[in-house]
């Protein structure tokens, strides 16, 4: 296996509080790593470290072989990783097409003056959702219009299709009703096989043991330990998710 | 949802609900004058002409404020962006001295049209730099352009003697107005931008969800400078003709034409919290306007009735609005 990213004692201080003391993990291609953690434990400051949202105050990110601490949000989306937040940051009233392509749309020239290419985008987006198992009744209607499952699926699409290397998921079942979190599920497999790396955020013990390949928990800022789900159980994933107190 | 049957057949009639109104209104018109005067209201050359100029002046303060309002924010400043574009253009023809053709009048042209643009760049700062609500900091830059406007033409009309600033007010190239004709090709350059440009798809995602676009590494602050330039543009572009059509700039040119040039936006379809409305919508909305306002004084109404005509129409249209929301199941 090769590895994807490294993180390397990263440490964020706000103020006079250090959100972040010492955290260091690999991820591997085409492996899920949950990162699991009471509220306030540092996960979500950790994955900004990683898209670069944050400016880590110590320690490093390497991706890919390249140093990625220091360089801007976009800058590392263009080196392949690609965040899905919670809200899944969808135009709601946009159709699935022009959202996967949010940023990046491709144009045409009639007589030298460009317009966006909506059907071209519309038909590329269908084919990536397919692609995923996700069949979308109407291209052309508003995303709004779509069950949540098939709006993370979108959210997934543009990942996919910009062919990232590393996918950072916060919660992604979070808002789901239950056949909709299987189908998460389901599209967080095909991502693994496709070889992409992911990491997720969740403190839903279920949704960990279903999806991860290795637990890392956090606890008030540092590693409180590592396992893989066949090694452990949710009782000792809840006791280090609890921290030193135990 | 969409396996409604009752939704999907009223979907594209409430879509269409301003086209039914404009169309209601002028055979509405047309009924009463050819039942009070035995006479057409709608195919004589003047009336035409004369709706479709009123049309215009409303068009021109509203095609840049559809933008900025489909991008979720409110430009109110437009109508003293107006003002202040008419009296800087006459002040600037005043200047050149008397029949000094056209490329003077095109100099004070760029001259009223650069005035607009600092309004402009004022508001794109406020809002986008310092994150200044746009109702508060265009309502600021209103008084601003207001005072400016006043000031600087000493608090009078400043009336000009330009048959070439006359003629584009009041000229028509194939019997249709200059003004109509130079609204009708920023209607299209706007309708272009807003629906085949990668800057109307972003102003429509912004409109929706500001983090949609920032995430998606789309520079906000930029695109919301450039969308009240525009607004600023296009209303400062209504100014230059009301100093053509009048033969002179006043500081309250925009003023009357501010809450119609509002009006027809959400008449045609656009939504205060962002994310809609087109321009097609919008001309429509400012036809209808203007219908209603030629419509009541070739009627011998009192003209005052055209105030409180407009009002109902803009309820009439948030109701639809709503009522369409409800009925075809769409989340605002």
């Amino acid at each position: 296996m090769t590895t994807v990213l490294e993180a390397r004692g990263l440490k964020k201080r706000f103020g006079g509080n250090e959100a972040v003391k010492d955290v260091s993990f690999v991820v591997e291609a085409g492996e899920c790593v949950v990162l699991a953690g009471d509220n306030g434990a540092g996960k979500s400051t950790v994955i900004k470290m990683i898209s670069a949202v944050y400016t880590p105050t110590d320690g490093v990110v390497h991706f890919d072989g390249q140093l990625l601490t220091g360089q801007s949000p976009n800058a590392v989306r263009e080196a392949g990783i690609e965040t899905i937040y919670q809200d899944l940051a969808l135009a709601d009233n946009l159709d699935p097409g022009l959202n996967l392509y949010l940023g990046r749309e491709t144009t045409h020239r009639i007589l030298g003056i460009p317009f966006v290419a909506t059907t071209e985008m519309r038909e590329r987006a269908a084919e990536v959702l397919k692609g995923l198992g996700i069949a979308i009744p109407d291209p052309s209607a508003p995303v709004r219009d779509l069950s949540g499952g098939q709006r993370q699926a979108i959210a997934i699409a543009r990942a996919i299709h910009w062919q990232a290397k590393l996918v950072i998921m916060d919660e992604p079942t979070a808002a789901l009703g239950v056949p909709e979190q299987r189908e998460v599920m389901a599209l967080i497999e095909r991502l693994k096989s496709k070889g992409v790396g992911i990491i997720l955020i969740s403190h839903n013990l279920p949704d960990i043991f279903a999806a991860a390949d290795r637990i890392i928990v956090l606890a008030r800022g540092v590693v409180a330990g590592e396992r893989r789900p066949s090694e452990t159980n949710d009782e000792e994933i809840v006791r280090m998710m609890m921290g030193a107190t135990l | 949802m969409s396996t409604n049957t009752g939704a999907s057949i009223l979907k594209p009639l409430f879509s269409a609900w301003s086209w039914i109104f404009l169309i209601g209104i002028l055979a509405f018109f047309e009924l009463y004058a050819r039942a009070e005067t035995g006479q057409t209201f709608l195919f004589r050359i003047y009336n035409m002409q004369s709706i479709a100029i009123a049309a215009s002046q409303i068009l021109l303060l509203a095609l840049g404020l559809t933008l900025v309002i489909v991008a979720g924010q409110i430009d109110l400043s437009i109508g003293f962006t107006t003002g202040l574009s008419a009296v800087v253009m006459a002040l600037v023809v005043r200047a050149m001295g008397p029949d000094t053709g056209w490329g003077a009048v095109i100099m004070a042209m760029m001259v009223g049209i650069f005035a607009a643009v600092v309004v402009g760049l004022l508001n794109g700062w406020l809002v986008a730099i310092l994150n200044v609500p746009s109702f508060i900091g265009t309502l600021g830059t209103y008084g601003i352009a207001r005072g400016g406007a006043l000031i600087v033409a000493g608090g009078a009309t400043v009336s000009i003697r330009s048959d070439e600033a006359r003629s584009f007010g009041n000229g028509d190239i194939l019997g249709i107005p200059v003004p109509v004709v130079v609204a009708g090709l920023l209607a299209l350059a706007c309708h272009y931008l807003l629906t085949h440009t990668r800057f109307g798809v972003h102003t429509y995602a912004l409109g929706a969800n500001r983090a949609s676009v920032e995430r998606a590494g789309v520079n906000v602050k930029r695109h919301l400078i450039w969308l009240f330039i525009i607004s600023a543009v296009t209303a400062g572009v209504g100014g230059l003709v009301y100093t053509g059509r009048f033969s002179a700039g006043a500081a309250n040119a925009g003023e009357p034409i501010l809450l119609y040039a509002v009006a027809a936006v959400f008449i045609g379809g656009a939504s205060l919290t962002g994310g809609q409305g087109t321009i097609t919508g919008t001309v429509i909305g400012a036809f209808i306007i203007a219908v209603i306002q030629f419509g009541l004084v070739f009627s011998g109404l009192p003209p005052y009735w055209q105030f409180v005509a407009v009002g109902l129409v803009i309820i009439v249209a948030v109701l639809v609005d709503q009522s369409k929301d409800k009925l075809t199941g769409a989340q605002s």
